[in-house]
């Protein structure tokens, strides 16, 4: 790895940022279409964040966590996961019944339209939301950290850390 | 009879507790732990989930190998002299018993194509595909199946990958730990 400049060679910084948008697009149809097409929350979750993976491949650490910090993604995991537990108690507030498709499901215009299934898209947003940003947690808390001998003990370290003691 | 067999094996179960938390060989403690997810496995089969069977059955022998990995750096205990002849034979008897299960269990696999849970007409998953667009309004049943009729199973599943980011922070964090150094 180049010290000077972090990331990968020229070729691959351009391809990404032609590619980037596209990708993240495409994983907010697969969230958003998760009731109508193969994919849903999952798996668009898991294509969002592999935008963010391919920034920091390519680009180097702080540029990708520049478009979404640590924290703003911890925040973000955490909203997906109590987005997705509130749809499921208003359920019960509203119906009696825990995970009640509360939301009218079969509008007069037919069923295959962006808001037809009640609740499962807006859980299909929140298990996407969730998903991406943990996956990307995942990701940066692995590549920052790396265990190193430090006066002959073995320690996890940062990066940063790292690069500041040479 | 499911009633006796399961109380037996939860006997089993609490008896391989106990003794994984009183002996003093950290790698007869992880076996034992071993031994109780197989029983609760067995217990689940018996009860009629064999998916949650599968999934425990699973996760145990990973954690079994993983532990077993973890622990046997720390005291390492190997048998000397020859292997004794009744443990070799319980051994192939054990593998004999497998294999004769095994092979009668494949020859009463239903025909291809033609799935155990069709046979029933009162099976969800004829239901699911029956009235499942009429019911939640999705047109992929999948989505319909995970997020409308097994929510409950999905909650489950997003919680898991939460507690595990929660896990990787804990342990790999290493800024407040500096801080107070």
């Amino acid at each position: 790895m180049n010290e000077r400049q972090p990331g990968m060679s020229l070729v691959v910084q351009t391809v990404t940022r032609w590619l980037k948008g596209f990708i993240f697009l495409y994983g907010v149809y697969v969230i958003l279409y998760g009731h109508l097409s193969p994919g849903g929350g999952f798996a668009g979750g898991v294509i969002v964040a592999s935008t963010f993976i391919l920034l920091t491949l390519s680009f180097g650490r702080e540029r990708a966590l520049g478009k979404l910090g640590k924290l703003m993604a911890s925040e973000l995991d955490s909203f997906g996961a109590l987005l997705f537990l509130l749809i499921a108690v208003l359920g019960t507030a509203i119906g009696g019944t825990f995970f009640l498709n509360f939301i009218e499901k079969n509008w007069p215009t037919g069923n295959f339209h962006l808001f037809s299934a009640g609740i499962i898209p807006l859980c299909n947003i929140a298990i996407g939301i969730k998903v991406a940003a943990s996956l990307f947690m995942i990701f940066i808390i692995l590549a920052v950290i790396r265990v190193q001998e430090v006066r002959g003990k073995r320690k996890l370290i940062t990066t940063e850390k790292r690069r500041k003691e040479r | 009879m499911v009633e006796l067999l399961v109380g037996v094996f939860l006997l089993f179960m609490i008896i391989g507790a106990l003794i994984a938390l009183e002996t003093t060989d950290l790698l007869s403690a992880v076996i034992s732990m071993g031994a109780v997810g197989a029983a609760l496995s067995i217990c689940f089969l018996l009860v009629g989930a064999p998916d949650i069977a599968i999934t425990q059955m699973v996760v145990e022998v990973l954690s079994l190998v993983i532990l077993i990995r973890a622990t046997i750096r720390r005291d390492l205990t190997t048998i000397e002299g020859d292997r004794d002849f009744f443990g070799l034979m319980a051994t192939l008897a054990m593998i004999c018993g497998l294999l004769i299960f095994g092979f009668s269990a494949f020859l009463r696999l239903p025909p291809f194509g033609s799935p155990a849970m069709s046979q029933s007409f009162q099976a969800p998953a004829r239901q699911y595909l029956n009235c499942g667009l009429k019911e939640t309004g999705a047109a992929n049943i999948v989505a319909a199946v995970i997020l409308d009729y097994r929510g409950y199973d999905t909650l489950g599943e997003a919680t898991v990958l939460f507690t595990s980011i929660l896990g990787a922070l804990a342990i790999l964090r290493v800024y407040s730990r500096k801080k107070k150094q």
